[in-house]
């Protein structure tokens, strides 16, 4: 599997062929079992559905099949010989934003569906921006049951028209479009004999095909240590060890580096993964890394490279999803969770949230509750070590955890 | 580009390592639930990836049916000594011993579910604030809304309607006191994943896995290992067959499949072109729709 691990978020309503393109791309790619047809066949039968539903697939829990609506986000995983994937199949209501948003924050890539009979929907903006918002470079709009339009390849190319010119306010550097039919299977895994004018590759191809591993920082240094690792046996008396994921860029045994917020320079004596000694490491290795010099270094620091460093910042401009149910309070404290170091934070303004269907600002109403998407500035204690989300997902990201009831409550980008 | 692309195992293998050390970071008193399957075998290794050189900052819990394949268990106290952590033990007997739980009674009875008080008990006795298992989204339709950090309240229940959002890869372990978290670092791994993984780093598993001769009884589908806890019926006598197991539970309850896979690459091969899925063996999960996340909100693993 060369292509290793590929990430990605479908999400959708009920009616829009998304539980289909699924259970085709696990059916097709043979990773639906007997047993689970089994099961669905027979949830369906009591429920008084055709056939089997391969919704019930993804609708594991019981509220969710009473209700016949998704509700979490459920992770979904089949694998070709090409490529591993991970499907984060989330909710497409508005009411379950903050869902999407969780799904997309660990996504590669987005597929967003289009009926080809309806076109563009209010809900076809909302995916699409969540997917640029949470920074994820690579889409592929669907344009889903192709056969109830008599595989008109005029309506098609209305359709890609129409997303081109809606999706040039996003910041999603490859877009590609794919008339498909979920149900009948045409262009998911094998290519349709209906679109002679198109040709491009089938979905399953594209998604064995897409390359990922370039979205990844390599150009900025950035180690956020993560645990300090002292044996205090006989054999590692000395042993002081610094692990952590690497964030960004690519560490080498002997290159000179900064610890932040010290800002103490030293040089990697080792790097390791387990027992193994490595002489580099990039994202997204989990390491230890020794120095060659005893210094103050402790979890919430991060190594870096002296000519290039992250922010130090305690003002900042962030978009914010509110995932709880209980309303932001404007001057409240929370407990801001960033790459490995907690501060404290309070926000110091709502600039404005945003209408994610039709992406006006709204300016007169700055009440932020649970799905709200929202421009704010905050300030912390203490300085955090950032980058522009953009740039850097794993620099520029943060959650905001409510101290009383320690519970997360919001989820936020910043921007430089 | 090619040279900074690393296989889907290593990057699996990676976010295993991170969410650990995030448990050794965020918790005063974590520790690992250590079944002897071949899931929390992964997890332990991951750990010892983890801290390396330093010992696993951390204690491997089991919780003991009292009805254990002799194997997993000799295997168990090996793989503590080799590690040098420390070993708990949660006994099921013990509570059935005190009055705390009642035995199911009949022809399928099982222990498999007051596992759970046992589990609780352990939790309380020991005062875990995290307990690290191998459970996998792919497993069952509950499991494939877990979080890494899954949040149980002061009763150890799941409540999988109100779950707390998890993004990036930045985990909330904040809780009350009492409250405590069951983190699964396996979350993103297929059974197929755990075989190659298994293969690539040549992980030690119980010979249980592997296809052997062994008397077992056919009920209702099933293949069930022949021992003095499963209770015959009349009509059921049992026979020899060539079977390995595809999961480790309390013997009772965990089915065999008939097989020829006596290594590795047998195994692969058979797990890659199954078409029942390793659970399907399982009479815990097959009691109903939702049997498995009915026992989660109680506070099952």
């Amino acid at each position: 599997m060369a292509q290793g691990l590929l990430r990605f978020i479908t999400a959708g309503s009920v009616d829009d062929g998304k539980s289909t393109l699924i259970g085709r791309l696990l059916y097709d790619s043979k990773t639906i079992f007997e047993d689970q047809l089994d099961s669905i066949e027979e949830a369906s039968a009591q429920r008084g559905t055709d056939g089997a539903d391969l919704s019930l697939l993804t609708d594991g829990l019981r509220a969710e099949r009473e209700q016949g609506i998704t509700i979490d986000v459920a992770y979904r995983y089949f694998a070709t010989p090409k490529r591993k994937f991970i499907i984060a199949d989330a909710p497409g209501h508005i009411q379950y934003t903050r869902n999407m948003v969780t799904g997309a924050s660990t996504a590669d890539l987005a597929i967003i569906l289009v009926d080809a009979r309806a076109g563009l929907l209010e809900q076809t903006h909302r995916h699409s921006f969540i997917a640029h918002l949470l920074g994820i470079k690579h889409m592929v709009v669907c344009v889903n049951k192709m056969d109830l339009v008599d595989w008109d390849e005029k309506r098609y190319e209305e359709i890609v028209d129409a997303f081109r010119s809606f999706s040039s306010r996003l910041d999603v550097p490859d877009i590609r479009f794919i008339p498909i039919s979920a149900l009948q299977g045409d262009n998911v895994v094998d290519r349709s004999e209906n679109t002679s004018w198109y040709d491009g590759p089938t979905l399953l191809n594209h998604l064995e095909q897409v390359h990922v591993a370039a979205d990844r920082n390599l150009q900025d240094c950035r180690f956020p240590v993560q645990y300090v690792i002292r044996p205090q046996t006989d054999a590692h008396r000395d042993f002081r060890g610094y692990a952590g994921r690497v964030t960004g860029g690519v560490f080498k045994v002997g290159d000179k580096v900064l610890a932040l917020p010290s800002g103490i320079a030293s040089r990697v004596k080792s790097i390791a993964i387990g027992d193994a000694p490595v002489k580099q490491a990039f994202p997204p290795q989990s390491v230890v890394m020794t120095l060659e010099d005893d210094i103050d270094l402790s979890r919430g620091d991060m190594l870096v490279r002296e000519n290039n460093q992250p922010d130090s910042i305690q003002d900042l401009d962030v978009r914010v999803c509110w995932l709880s149910d209980r309303p932001m309070r404007p001057g409240a404290k929370y407990e801001l969770r960033h790459t490995s170091r907690e501060v404290k934070a309070v926000v110091k303004e709502v600039v404005y949230k945003l209408d994610i269907n039709t992406l006006h600002r709204m300016e007169d109403d700055l009440e932020v509750g649970m799905n709200d998407i929202a421009r704010m500035r905050i300030r912390t204690a203490a300085p955090v070590l950032a980058d522009d989300y953009r740039r850097n997902r794993a620099t520029g990201s943060f959650i905001l955890v409510d101290p009383t009831t320690r519970l997360t409550v919001a989820a936020g980008v910043i921007y430089t | 580009m090619s040279e900074y692309n690393i296989s889907h195992l290593d990057e699996l293998e990676a976010e295993g390592i991170y969410v650990l050390r995030e448990v050794a970071a965020q918790f005063e008193r974590p520790a690992i639930l250590f079944s002897g399957g071949k899931d929390s075998i992964c997890v332990t290794h991951l750990a010892r990836k983890a801290f390396a050189p330093a010992r696993i900052p951390m204690p491997l819990v089991h919780i003991d049916t009292g009805h254990n394949f002799p194997e997993t268990m000799q295997f168990r106290d090996s793989l503590v000594e080799d590690l040098g952590v420390q070993l708990i033990v949660g006994s099921v007997q013990e509570l059935i011993d005190s009055g705390e739980v009642a035995e199911e009674q009949g022809f399928n009875a099982s222990r498999n579910r007051i596992q759970t008080p046992t589990l609780i008990s352990t939790i309380e006795a020991h005062q875990f604030d995290a307990c690290v298992g191998g459970a996998r989204r792919d497993e069952e339709k509950a499991r494939a809304k877990e979080r890494f950090f899954s949040h149980r309240d002061d009763f150890s229940q799941w409540d999988p309607k109100n779950q707390r959002p998890e993004l990036w890869d930045l985990y909330n372990g904040k809780h009350q006191p009492g409250e405590h978290f069951r983190v699964f670092p396996l979350n993103n791994w297929t059974e197929l994943d755990i075989w190659n993984y298994i293969l690539r780093e040549n992980i030690a598993i119980p010979s249980l896995y592997f296809a052997h001769e062994r008397e077992v009884v056919r009920r209702a589908g099933q293949i069930l290992a022949n021992s003095e806890y499963l209770n015959l019926r009349p009509d059921e006598t049992p026979e020899k067959l060539q079977v390995r197991f595809r999961t480790l539970g309390d013997l009772t309850i965990t089915g065999a499949v008939e097989s020829d896979a006596d290594d590795l690459e047998k195994i692969i091969a058979e797990v890659a072109a199954a078409r029942k899925t390793e659970r399907g063996g399982r009479m815990d999960d097959k009691r109903s729709q939702s049997a498995m996340e009915d026992r989660k909100k109680e506070g099952y693993f």
